[in-house]
């Protein structure tokens, strides 16, 4: 458009009346610019969409694939019939045994873990070699965890398959994940609030137990229920630790499985379901996942609600 | 009660040494876990290591019949070779898409939209590793299928599909903490000498960024590296070095995972399947280790 460019038709008579709005249209190679930084902002967001349209569709998808079996029913019963009927309570039980178990293991010593990285450990090789095996423990393939699990717990320390052994498997698998969320929600407490507690005579394990931790319960607790979605959701650790094909306990028994006993987990019956077994009816295929990835999420969603919350009414 | 509060107190006093014993010990407990870790694999592994397997053909022989009666043989270059076209595939689609994304999110969307994608970039990360192979057997199957007529949908394009969408959110949360790290006054700077925010990005920001996004991109082969039950349920099971995505494939974690059941326990091949382990340790830990020297040059360089 001609218009937009700077006009030559200005007078050469009257150089100093330049209206205000003639110095500020856009040159060729400014509008040129401009069209390239629209198209890339295109491109980025085309990406960005792209990146979150399969969670919604496959939330949206398994939901509607699950629909006709997602009863009360479907959640109280064992699975029959070879699988091909029933469902899901043993595996349902299974996974809230191994993430409670799990849980009870690797919160403390996490928590410990990020309190001894926080507040006593010094800048030093030591402390950096440390920071490094909490990094590779996070990095380890679920699938050498497992490995670990069969070698340590199962065989060497006689275990055998068992809810015990699938569970420290775990444990150590999400230990990572509490101690990186905890050492961050300490790292957020001010050195301020440490200070003034020492100034009262206070040792170091009581400004701890005083001052930090209370202040930092909230983002502890954000990583705890990460561990737990990441532990729900976790297959390859518990194949050869414990999880079984099939095991029928008593239908609406919540203390149905032992310690050294073994066990159906939810993400080991979606996979047996979706392999193992010819001629599953696709509802019981989906909504076991769904059950799966509803949960998982919706724990997410929690921890993410829950942080949040607390970082809009921190006061310092 | 003041007195029991009070020897509570001096029973707590009189603790404090073994309850920061604990605390030490809780804080060495990566360093010992990584090192059990690696003891307890390789101790299974340890009888065949020592006791007949030929490393040389382990490494270099394509040749995977570990159950044959009369001529087993052991070598996982065609597995090796299914992991790293796999995971090669992944990060052509999921660098591209990872990057783009971590820039509109850091540099292109206002405060709300960039807390909204952020959570929903987490709940992505969350999805288990089983529903995502669930997801690659079921819908991609069918759709690969259907889209290219080939006859089976469980190969190297489907594994590399799902390990992408897989470890996107790696890459774009990794990536846009990089972004974050570039001072404002770089931007600012730029933009007064008039820079549109395409050039800022392209001129100042990713040369600066650059070693962040790396690492991003490591974390990301690290993950896909790893996997196991998403490449284990969506690549097939054809033990070859493959020469197109739509060849089957078999990485080294399916394998583990799909034999250590069948193995009896003790035999060559249960022992052979632990020293994949190893090395599937060691893969990971060199990832890891360049990976945080990475990132040591980045907070140094600052």
């Amino acid at each position: 458009m001609p218009t937009d460019t700077v006009p030559s038709s200005t007078s050469p008579d009257s150089p100093e009346i330049i209206e205000p709005k003639l110095m500020f249209t856009a040159t060729e190679q400014s509008r040129k610019k401009q069209l390239t930084e629209n198209i890339a902002r295109c491109i980025f967001f085309v990406m960005t969409l792209l990146m979150i349209l399969p969670l919604v569709l496959i939330v949206v998808y398994l939901f509607v694939k699950a629909a006709p079996i997602l009863s009360p029913e479907f959640f109280f019963m064992n699975p029959e019939k070879g699988m091909r009927a029933g469902g899901i309570w043993a595996p349902l039980l299974g996974t809230i045994y191994i993430v409670i178990i799990s849980l009870l293991v690797s919160a403390p010593v996490g928590v410990l873990a990020a309190v001894y990285l926080n507040e006593y450990a010094r800048e030093s090789w030591f402390t950096r070699i440390i920071n490094l095996a909490v990094v590779n423990l996070a990095g380890v393939p679920s699938i050498v965890h497992a490995l670990f699990g069969v070698g340590a717990f199962v065989y060497f320390a006689r275990m055998g398959r068992s809810v015990l052994a699938a569970s420290l498997t775990l444990a150590i698998m999400t230990l990572p994940v509490i101690i990186a969320s905890t050492k961050e929600a300490l790292g957020a407490v001010p050195m301020a609030f440490r200070e003034a507690c020492w100034n009262t005579g206070a040792t170091r394990w009581q400004t701890i137990r005083g001052i930090v931790l209370p202040n930092s319960i909230s983002g502890i607790l954000t990583g705890v229920i990460l561990q737990v979605s990441r532990a729900a959701g976790e297959t390859a650790p518990i194949m050869f630790t414990g999880a079984v094909f099939f095991k029928a306990i008593s239908e609406g028994d919540v203390l149905a499985y032992g310690l050294f006993d073994r066990f159906m987990a939810l993400s080991m019956h979606l996979y047996q379901l979706s392999t193992q077994v010819p001629g599953v009816p696709d509802a019981l295929e989906y909504g076991t996942a769904i059950v799966l990835l509803g949960t998982v999420l919706m724990v997410n969603a929690l921890a993410i609600v829950l942080r949040v919350y607390l970082r809009s009414r921190k006061r310092w | 009660m003041k007195t029991i509060a009070n020897v509570f107190h001096q029973l707590e006093r009189w603790l404090e040494p073994v309850i920061e014993g604990i605390i030490r010990l809780c804080g060495i407990s990566a360093i010992i876990f990584v090192f059990g870790i690696f003891f307890f694999v390789f101790r299974e592994g340890m009888g065949f290591f020592f006791g007949g397997l030929d490393i040389v053909e382990f490494l270099t022989s394509p040749d995977w019949y570990p159950t044959s009666l009369n001529n087993k043989r052991y070598g996982v270059l065609a597995l090796i070779a299914g992991t790293f076209s796999v995971t090669a595939l992944a990060m052509v689609i999921a660098v591209p898409f990872g990057l783009g994304a971590a820039i509109f999110v850091s540099e292109f969307c206002g405060p709300k939209l960039k807390e909204t994608l952020k959570i929903v970039i987490e709940l992505l990360a969350a999805i288990p590793s089983v529903v995502w192979g669930f997801i690659g057997l079921t819908v991609m199957n069918a759709l690969i299928i259907e889209l290219f007529t080939v006859p089976i949908g469980l190969t190297m394009l489907n594994g590399g599909i799902i390990l992408a969408l897989m470890s996107v959110p790696i890459i774009v949360s990794i990536g846009e903490d990089a972004l974050k790290a570039v001072p404002d006054s770089y931007r600012e700077a730029a933009e007064a000498l008039g820079a549109t925010r395409w050039q800022v990005i392209y001129r100042v920001l990713l040369p600066t960024a650059k070693n962040g996004l790396l690492a991003a991109v490591l974390l990301g082969v690290g993950r896909a590296v790893g996997e196991t039950m998403a490449v284990l349920m969506t690549t097939g099971h054809a033990v070859k070095i493959p020469t197109s995505p739509f060849d089957s494939v078999r990485t080294l974690t399916a394998t583990i995972a799909a034999e250590l059941g069948e193995a009896a326990v003790g035999s060559d091949h249960y022992r052979v399947l632990f020293i994949i382990g190893v090395l599937l340790f060691s893969i990971t830990f060199i990832v890891n280790f360049v990976t945080d020297l990475v990132i040591k040059g980045i907070r140094e360089k600052a």
